[in-house]
């Protein structure tokens, strides 16, 4: 009974130590969870951002949220309808609910796609270079060259594109900015009637600048062309083939020697002749 | 009530709703005199105006800044450390309307007499700016500016409502039924920012105990209570880095004890030396 009253000292030193361990403990918890949420709050890998922004990692980290980009989109002059009435802006910033990093700028094409403004006014107006205007700006001339702008890459979906059904279709052709350069309309044979022709729309990714004009112009339900971001959109064929009938290819993979490329694997860790003599055993 | 009792009220209010006003025009018809938000904004097309806090943590992140957002942030700091000490959380800052409107209800429903006391740190402010700089560092995100509700209730106002109104709801309801002035008094990161800027600005409330007639209104006012410990004892400024000049105790206080003063407070601290 005695020792269950018995009233623990607590010396003056344990307080203290107790009291950093508090501390401490309760601010790695913060750190913890803040950390957790801002780490999940910055995966937006679909999100198509102003021309000119810097790569998605740091255009999260530089940007600062300011929408400077976004009014100067919608307040640009030229954004008005025929009475005069202004129209909604391209660049929305991201709210709470849209699967975009909260506060940045980005856009989406079916609903309102980039016009590529000559002047390119959300660009310059950027304070922190989040969107570099050295991006957008021909060293050779040193002027604004809305060719340059990089938002993405337009994909076609060749099982819903009508164009590839044999009808008659060239929206996204006749809507693209560059006209005949960043889409390119292929002509084959419709083997089906025997005597007609598909018009099939094929996007060079070398030219298209992701604006999304033939996403909005895609007459299909669902757009059967669209923009994604390119990292998303295209694969990468890596160092280990080159195009042996392109010159300018070899440039890609550089001065690279047969005997650098290392793959490992089960099977490169022996030699060719061993196992194509020795039968698969890998 | 005499228009003394609210002036500064009234004076905080419209600078609060009219900056917010003319951020909104700036987006929704190109007005020039303010555009941007309170992360960033450009004032009259020139002049760059920018969060301090807000570069600090893009630094945290790693990232290299352009120069004009960092002229910006030297001019919001200077402004503030000379002149205005922590007034940005009482004279721009949005979210001062709703916890503010949340202190007032509290006031009114006699909530701080009837709950049970909920007791959190002061001080929980400057290790938030710690924090959010180790986590602005870990993550490559600036890691106040995806959670505050300052700038999220500004876009809200600028760039159209969205859920991001959630957190405001929710902030009112902390400080209205769980912290007194929970979240400017004791968490925002920003404010605690703005109190260190501010140690040496020159704005302060002055205080005199002769006239001073103990009734205690300003402390039932005052958002940072603790900053007016000299009432009726001293005649001295309010020297205490968390006093937001927001004034109220001056309006509040019909004894003529409280008033604005700059020069005085020079004397003050060369008398304390």
């Amino acid at each position: 009974m005695g020792q269950k009253n018995k009233k623990v000292e607590i010396s003056s030193r344990r307080r203290f130590f107790t009291n950093i361990a508090h501390n401490v403990g309760l601010g790695a918890m913060g750190t913890l969870l803040w950390a957790g949420y801002t780490t999940k709050a910055k995966s937006s890998p679909l999100t198509l951002r102003p021309p000119a922004a810097l790569e998605e990692d740091d255009f999260l980290k530089t940007c600062i949220k300011c929408g400077l980009c976004a009014e100067a989109c919608v307040n640009r002059p030229q954004n008005r309808d025929k009475e005069g009435n202004q129209l909604p802006g391209t660049l929305k910033m991201a709210k709470a609910e849209d699967s975009v990093t909260i506060g940045t700028p980005f856009f989406t094409p079916r609903d309102v796609p980039c016009f590529m403004c000559d002047d390119i006014p959300c660009v310059p107006v950027c304070p922190t270079g989040a969107l570099d205007i050295t991006k957008v700006t021909n060293p050779k001339t040193n002027e604004l060259d809305i060719r340059m702008m990089d938002m993405g890459v337009a994909i076609v979906d060749v099982h819903s594109c009508i164009a590839f059904w044999g009808l008659q279709c060239d929206a996204c052709y006749r809507a693209c900015p560059l006209l005949d350069e960043a889409i390119k309309l292929e002509y084959n044979r419709n083997s089906r009637t025997g005597k007609h022709a598909f018009l099939e729309p094929v996007v060079n990714p070398d030219v298209c600048t992701g604006c999304g004009l033939c996403e909005k112009a895609c007459v299909t339900e669902k757009p059967a062309i669209f923009v994604l971001p390119r990292d998303v959109a295209q694969g990468k064929a890596g160092d280990h083939y080159v195009k042996g009938w392109d010159k300018k290819d070899q440039q890609r993979v550089g001065d690279r020697k047969e005997q650098d490329i290392k793959t490992k694997n089960e099977r490169s860790s022996k030699n060719p002749t061993d196992y194509l003599n020795s039968g698969v055993e890998y | 009530m005499k228009f003394s009792n609210i002036k500064y009220l009234l004076l905080r209010r419209v600078s609060q709703i009219g900056l917010l006003f003319l951020y909104f025009a700036g987006n929704a018809w190109g007005w020039s005199i303010l555009q941007g938000d309170l992360s960033s904004s450009s004032l009259f097309g020139k002049i760059p105006l920018s969060d301090p806090f807000a570069i600090l943590q893009i630094f945290a992140t790693g990232a290299i800044l352009g120069v004009n957002v960092l002229v910006g942030a030297l001019i919001i700091t200077l402004f503030y450390g000379i002149i205005g000490g922590r007034a940005f959380c009482s004279w721009v800052c949005p979210v001062n309307l709703v916890t503010d409107a949340a202190a007032w209800l509290r006031r009114k429903l006699y909530i701080d007499k009837i709950e049970r006391k909920v007791w959190i740190s002061r001080n929980i402010r400057y290790y938030m700016i710690v924090i959010a700089l180790i986590v602005s560092a870990i993550s490559g995100l600036a890691a106040f500016e995806v959670v505050s509700p300052i700038t999220i209730l500004n876009r809200n106002v600028v760039f159209g409502i969205g859920s991001g109104l959630g957190l405001i709801a929710a902030i009112f309801l902390f400080d209205l039924f769980v912290v007194k002035n929970g979240w400017c008094g004791h968490i925002c990161p920003l404010g605690g920012v703005y109190s260190i800027i501010g140690k040496y600005s020159l704005l302060r409330v002055k205080h005199d105990s002769e006239a001073c007639t103990l009734c205690m209104k300003c402390k039932d006012v005052c958002p940072e209570v603790q900053v007016l410990h000299m009432i009726g004892k001293k005649s001295i400024t309010v020297n205490d880095i968390e006093c937001t000049n927001c004034g109220r105790c001056i309006d509040v206080c019909d004894d003529d004890a409280l008033e604005f003063s700059i020069g005085k407070y020079i004397k003050n601290h060369k008398e304390s030396k």
